[in-house]
């Protein structure tokens, strides 16, 4: 029993401390990405080639003010920030990094909770971040943030419709809503879902950029319009909340679409953690490439293409899959 | 329906051709100069921050004549004479105000006794208004700059080719 706990304990402080490290350093791939796309050099000073970059900021970010405006809603305000951290992190309690393997005599499973309705979890964690957003654009007390969190409860409501759906093709494929026994069968390179579901990745795909509030769906931010939306009356660590929760959900979905379509850690000859952190990372990277290549959509037409294109696709995906599942 | 089959459209042909167009752009080599460490050549005939120039013996060669406060468009330069130790003449107040001049070049070339050049420097940002009028100590060259010949060739010379690269 002891040693059960002990093993968890010790995965889950481990895949905390990857994923914090994770996310900050998306933030450097990211600047770093979009800048040479657009000409740029990106972050150069902190280290060689601005490696430090991240811990640079995270230690800007801890010694600022805390500046709370006089008319927010206190108890929402503080708690808003928490609410949108946790539930991408929660996330990875269910994504398996690898295949099994023995550590110093221990058999480990290289999954924190093996839990036979994991896809479902997902579902209801990446739900439960949007409203760590809402939350946070009513108690500022800005209308800015009004706006924001308005429009993301709009944008995500509408898109959960789509993602849930996305992913019901691959269920009924695989029989299972166990991660790892998805990943399981897909052990070798044809058998990837994304060859059997090239409708419903891309669906996935879109509905998860959607929920995770990136370009070109980035409606709750919207800098340009919004002045940062949600966050604008955020600042030192809360702020850096939300910003590292956002960047969770990323590798989140990342984590999820590489276990659903690209096979998850299975691969050849390298070790299978490697294997999965190679996809994330190639995942991460056409996010990042996405963002540097397209516009923000307009409101409406964001809403249009939720319900008029999406969601009949969605179901049409689901549809055919079930009929073929069927014969 | 006709809202499906334009969004695959898009995504079928039109998306992919504007991925192309980032990721092109990524493999080329960024316009931006990682700047203190690096720096743009100059071109040769670049106008920079004003020096006034000395004889070989140690002597100004500025005789305060004017000609350089007259030529300046932006009316940048004021000076006022005296008489020097052996009763020549030359600047007592040599004041060019930076924030007017336009470094249009105009004092070097009106400069009779090729006294004012326009030099290289050009990072002389400052935190107050009154340190961008230098006076004639801070544009004075300590010593005669060797690599400049004191001819009066030069002026023409520079003019046409742009001379020499390190002044």
């Amino acid at each position: 029993m002891l040693e059960i706990v002990l093993i968890s304990a010790i995965k889950v402080v481990v895949v905390i401390l990857v994923v914090l490290t994770g996310c900050a350093y998306a933030t450097y791939l990211e600047r770093k990405v979009v800048g040479h796309m657009q000409h740029r050099i990106g972050p150069l000073y902190a280290g060689p080639h601005g490696l430090l970059q991240p811990i640079a900021d995270a230690v800007k970010l801890i010694f600022k003010e805390e500046i709370v405006p006089d008319n927010v809603e206190r108890v929402t305000y503080a708690l808003a920030p928490i609410i949108s951290f946790v539930p991408s992190m929660l996330i990875f309690a269910v994504i398996p990094f690898g295949a099994d393997t023995v550590l110093f005599g221990h058999e480990v499973t290289m999954v924190i909770s093996d839990m036979n309705v994991a896809i479902l979890f997902i579902l209801a964690t990446t739900s439960l971040g949007v409203y760590g957003i809402v939350l946070a654009g009513w108690s500022s007390g800005s209308k800015y943030s009004l706006m924001g969190g308005l429009r993301s409860s709009a944008q995500m409501i509408s898109y959960e419709v789509g993602y849930g759906l996305s992913i019901v093709g691959v269920i009924l494929i695989a029989n299972t809503l166990s991660l790892r026994e998805l990943v399981e069968q897909q052990a070798s390179f044809g058998d990837w879902f994304i060859w059997r579901q090239p409708l419903g990745f891309l669906l996935f795909l879109t509905c998860a950029i959607a929920e995770t509030n990136r370009l070109p769906f980035d409606m709750p931010e919207a800098e340009s319009e919004l002045v940062g939306g949600f966050h604008t009356e955020y600042s030192s660590m809360r702020f850096a909340m939300f910003f590292i929760g956002e960047y969770a959900a990323i590798l989140g979905v990342a984590a999820v679409a590489t276990s659903l379509f690209l096979g998850g850690w299975q691969g050849p000859y390298l070790p299978s953690v490697v294997w999965f952190c190679i996809k994330v990372f190639l995942f991460m990277f056409f996010y990042i490439w996405l963002r540097a290549t397209f516009p923000r959509f307009r409101y409406d037409q964001l809403m249009a293409f939720g319900w008029k294109v999406l969601f009949p696709l969605a179901l049409l995906n689901t549809i055919v899959t079930a009929a073929l599942v069927m014969l | 329906m006709k809202e499906v089959v334009k969004a695959l459209g898009h995504v079928v042909f039109k998306m992919p051709l504007g991925f192309l167009v980032t990721i092109k752009h990524f493999f080329r080599k960024p316009v931006t100069l990682d700047y203190p460490r690096y720096k743009e050549p100059m071109a040769p005939r670049y106008r920079g921050k004003h020096y006034l120039e000395r004889y070989e013996d140690g002597s100004e060669r500025c005789v305060c004549c004017g000609l350089c406060a007259a030529a300046c468009p932006a009316d940048a330069i004021y000076m006022e004479p005296e008489e020097g130790e052996n009763g020549e003449r030359r600047a007592k107040v040599y004041e060019i105000n930076l924030l007017r001049c336009i470094f249009c070049g105009f004092c070097e070339e009106a400069c009779p006794e090729e006294a004012i050049f326009l030099g290289r420097e050009y990072e002389f940002s400052d935190y107050d208004r009154n340190s961008f009028i230098v006076n004639k100590e801070n544009i004075l060259t300590p010593h005669p700059r060797k690599d400049n010949p004191f001819k009066r060739i030069y002026r023409q010379v520079r003019r046409v080719y742009g001379v020499t690269d390190k002044v």
